[in-house]
């Protein structure tokens, strides 16, 4: 079978796709359709920021963004200037809607990074299409998650509180609290995930400021760009500084959800208190945030043009991962029950058969419905590649996905260890309206991104082009010049040549 | 194209102002084997002080240039154990100490006793270890990177230059500037047009 892409008629006009998902050992399967020059990526991907007025769809979708983000400005301050009673919270559940939400976020977070530092480690080039905005995207999440720990303190004015400042009371947080871990491991995240993403888009932005027209965009592309110019030497220490980045931030993005874990894993909650929790939530965090990626990149790469740089191939793989991913959180799912009856605990054996047949009943089932039995339909590739179906199932796991950390969350408080003092969690509309609103800026700041920024890693795309690679030499063929050095191959001739610059009174740039 | 040549400089007359100062020469590729063939010659040329400018990085381009590995991994790993020994000694000031010290205000420790727990309890303490040790080697990583690149400069020769625009886009440039020993205007624009630019141009200072 021949690797080569296919374009694929459907019914619908503009909704036609090219197939690049076939398999050849021989053939490295393209990533970068219908083009052959690196200048037709950079118009590609520059045209959605150079736009004068960006698609309909983005206004409609902006609108309703803004006006949840409304809603969740309005939500907040009456939880402020009332207290946190306004929220459906009782005694035991003190925990609901708000951390639930927390922990979605940042458990969305997860594929961006997973996308821009692990799979950059394994090498794994299709990466290139799609992790500008799932890094991005991980900013966003994380940017929402924040907003609930600091919103449901009551006290919202104490928050600073969380951090070790010097203060009049001499008083210092409890760092022997997975709480207090979790504001460094969640603020740690954010910082070196905004790191990664800003640097990562530096040479990007250079592209933008060097093809600017108007004074504004100059201005203010070539503020962030920061006078990056290409230069090898650049290079080189920025590809160091990148690959230090992803190993730092592989070990950081198991640790972040780790820790969310440590927040139910350490207490003493019948359904919290289990080892399985750290992997298990990264694992989580990995399938919900794919989940995520692909709602994201479904609509993003039809409404901007974008389906030559993120194909088929990239939405296959990705929906592989969230296969994967979602198998492993099955397999979770039961390894708890078995602990549950396994561990002779008979607390730990009523709250997982009062999660599966209590109360919350409805919601155990939504969960286990959407993560384990649905996404197994990735196990056929006319699925894994229709984009419909995919859009629909990734939304149900962007359901399923929420409804998991809320049964964790509230069947274990809601029915603890005294059945006296066992009560019933409904959310209020505030409830409802702050998590709506989180929707809102997330997609608020997501719309702003893709009209503003270069949504996709040009250079990096454009490394990955088999143009790339200093041995192709396919232009030659038809470029009608007669140079002397410019098909020959390098030549590595004496390790003498090889020696470094630097060195001698005049010896060229510093070699740090 | 400007034209600039420092060997034959135009006569002057009267206050007219006089040409700028030569930042180098620029030399023009369209693909990256081209690049990557021209640039090893430049090495071998014996030039130093001299770049290679391209729209991503170019596998190989290193060894073609003769780049010395950097040696931002060593300060990072440095970073990275600073941020390990301040997690630490944050934590067990602030939770185990029962004295005063001066960081900018005067602080005193505080030794929190939960349920008969060690003061200092490594296996609690080590999460945020962790996170200040990632947290410093990343912002490191990037702070030290930018700083040896020379970076943020917002005005530089090369970044005024017309020509110059699709560094970031699709072409190859290599630039020889005019401080290296070897450089000698027409020499090197002749040397560079036997490399196989598509164009060599001056650029100002």
């Amino acid at each position: 079978m021949s690797s080569l892409p296919v374009n694929r008629q459907t019914a619908l006009p503009g909704f036609q796709e090219t197939d690049n998902t076939a398999e050849n050992p021989g053939v490295r399967a393209p990533l970068v359709l219908n083009m052959d020059r690196f200048g037709q990526v950079t118009r590609q991907v520059c045209q959605v920021a150079e736009s004068k007025k960006p698609p309909f769809a983005w206004y409609v979708a902006f609108t309703v963004s803004l006006g949840l983000v409304g809603l969740l400005g309005f939500c907040v301050n009456y939880l402020i200037f009332t207290g946190v009673g306004v929220w459906g919270l009782n005694n035991p559940v003190m925990w609901a809607f708000d951390i639930t939400n927390f922990v979605f976020w940042v458990g969305i977070g997860h594929a961006g990074t997973l996308i821009s530092a692990i799979l950059f480690l394994f090498r794994q080039k299709w990466r290139t299409g799609i992790n500008r905005f799932a890094e991005a995207m991980t900013i966003f999440a994380v940017i929402c998650a924040g907003l609930f720990p600091g919103i449901h303190v009551g006290r919202v004015w104490l928050a600073y509180w969380l951090f070790p400042i010097p203060n009049q009371m001499d008083m210092w947080p409890q760092f022997r609290s997975p709480l207090l871990w979790d504001v460094f491991a969640v603020s740690t995240y954010f910082t070196v995930s905004f790191v990664f993403w800003f640097v990562g888009m530096v040479p990007d932005l250079a592209t933008l400021r060097d093809r600017a027209k108007g004074r504004i965009q100059q201005f203010a592309y070539g503020l962030f760009a920061l006078g990056w110019r290409g230069s090898n030497r650049h290079w080189h220490r920025y590809e160091v500084a990148y690959l230090l980045l992803a190993a730092l931030s592989t070990p950081l993005v198991l640790s972040v959800h780790s820790v969310v874990s440590f927040d139910f894993a350490v207490s003493q909650v019948p359904g919290w208190h289990t080892t399985i929790f750290p992997p298990y939530f990264v694992a989580g965090a990995i399938f919900s945030g794919f989940a995520m990626v692909v709602t994201l990149a479904v609509p993003a790469r039809q409404l901007f043009g974008l389906k030559d740089l993120i194909t088929l191939r990239h939405l296959d793989n990705m929906n592989k991962i969230i296969l994967v991913t979602g198998c492993m959180v099955g397999y979770a799912y039961s390894m708890e029950f078995f602990i549950a009856w396994y561990s002779g605990a008979m607390y730990e054996r009523f709250a997982f058969v009062n999660r599966a047949f209590g109360q919350y009943w409805w919601a155990y089932w939504i969960m286990v419905s959407c993560n384990v039995i649905t996404p197994q339909l990735f196990w056929f590739k006319s699925i894994r590649t229709s984009i419909p179906i995919m859009f629909a199932l990734c939304l149900v796991v962007n359901i399923g996905m929420w409804f998991e950390r809320f049964v964790i969350i509230v069947t274990s408080l809601a029915n603890d260890f005294l059945p006296t003092s066992w009560d019933f969690f409904t959310p209020t509309w505030v409830d409802m309206g702050t998590m709506m609103g989180a929707f809102g800026l997330f997609g608020t700041l997501f719309l702003l991104f893709c009209r503003y920024l270069p949504m996709i890693a040009m250079a990096e795309v454009k490394a990955t082009m088999p143009q790339a690679n200093p041995h192709w030499s396919g232009y030659e063929a038809h470029d009608d010049h007669g140079h002397a050095g410019g098909s020959a191959k390098p030549s590595f001739a004496s390790p003498d040549a090889l020696r470094s610059p630097g060195s001698g009174p005049d010896g060229g740039p510093p070699a740090l | 194209m400007t034209t600039l040549s420092p060997i034959n400089p135009p006569v002057t007359q009267g206050n007219q102002i006089p040409r700028k100062r030569l930042y180098g020469i620029l030399a023009e590729f369209h693909d990256p084997a081209a690049l990557m063939a021209a640039a090893d010659k430049v090495r071998m040329a014996g030039f130093r002080w001299w770049d290679c400018h391209t729209p991503f990085p170019v596998h190989g381009l290193d060894k073609a240039m003769g780049i010395k590995r950097t040696i931002l991994p060593v300060l990072v790993f440095g970073a990275g154990l600073t941020g390990t020994t301040i997690g630490f000694c944050l934590q067990a000031f602030t939770n185990a100490a029962s004295f005063s010290i001066w960081a900018l205000v005067w602080v005193t420790g505080y030794p929190f006793l939960i349920s008969g727990k060690p003061l200092i309890s490594m296996p609690a303490f080590i999460p945020v270890m962790f996170e200040l040790t990632i947290l410093l080697s990343a912002l490191s990583a990037v702070g030290i990177m930018f700083l040896f690149n020379g970076l943020p400069r917002w005005n530089h020769p090369l970044l005024s230059n017309k020509r110059f625009l699709r560094v970031t886009d699709d072409r190859f440039f290599i630039v020889i500037e005019s401080r290296d020993p070897r450089f000698f205007a027409s020499r090197t624009e002749q040397f560079l047009k036997d490399l196989g630019a598509k164009a060599v141009e001056m650029v100002e200072a």
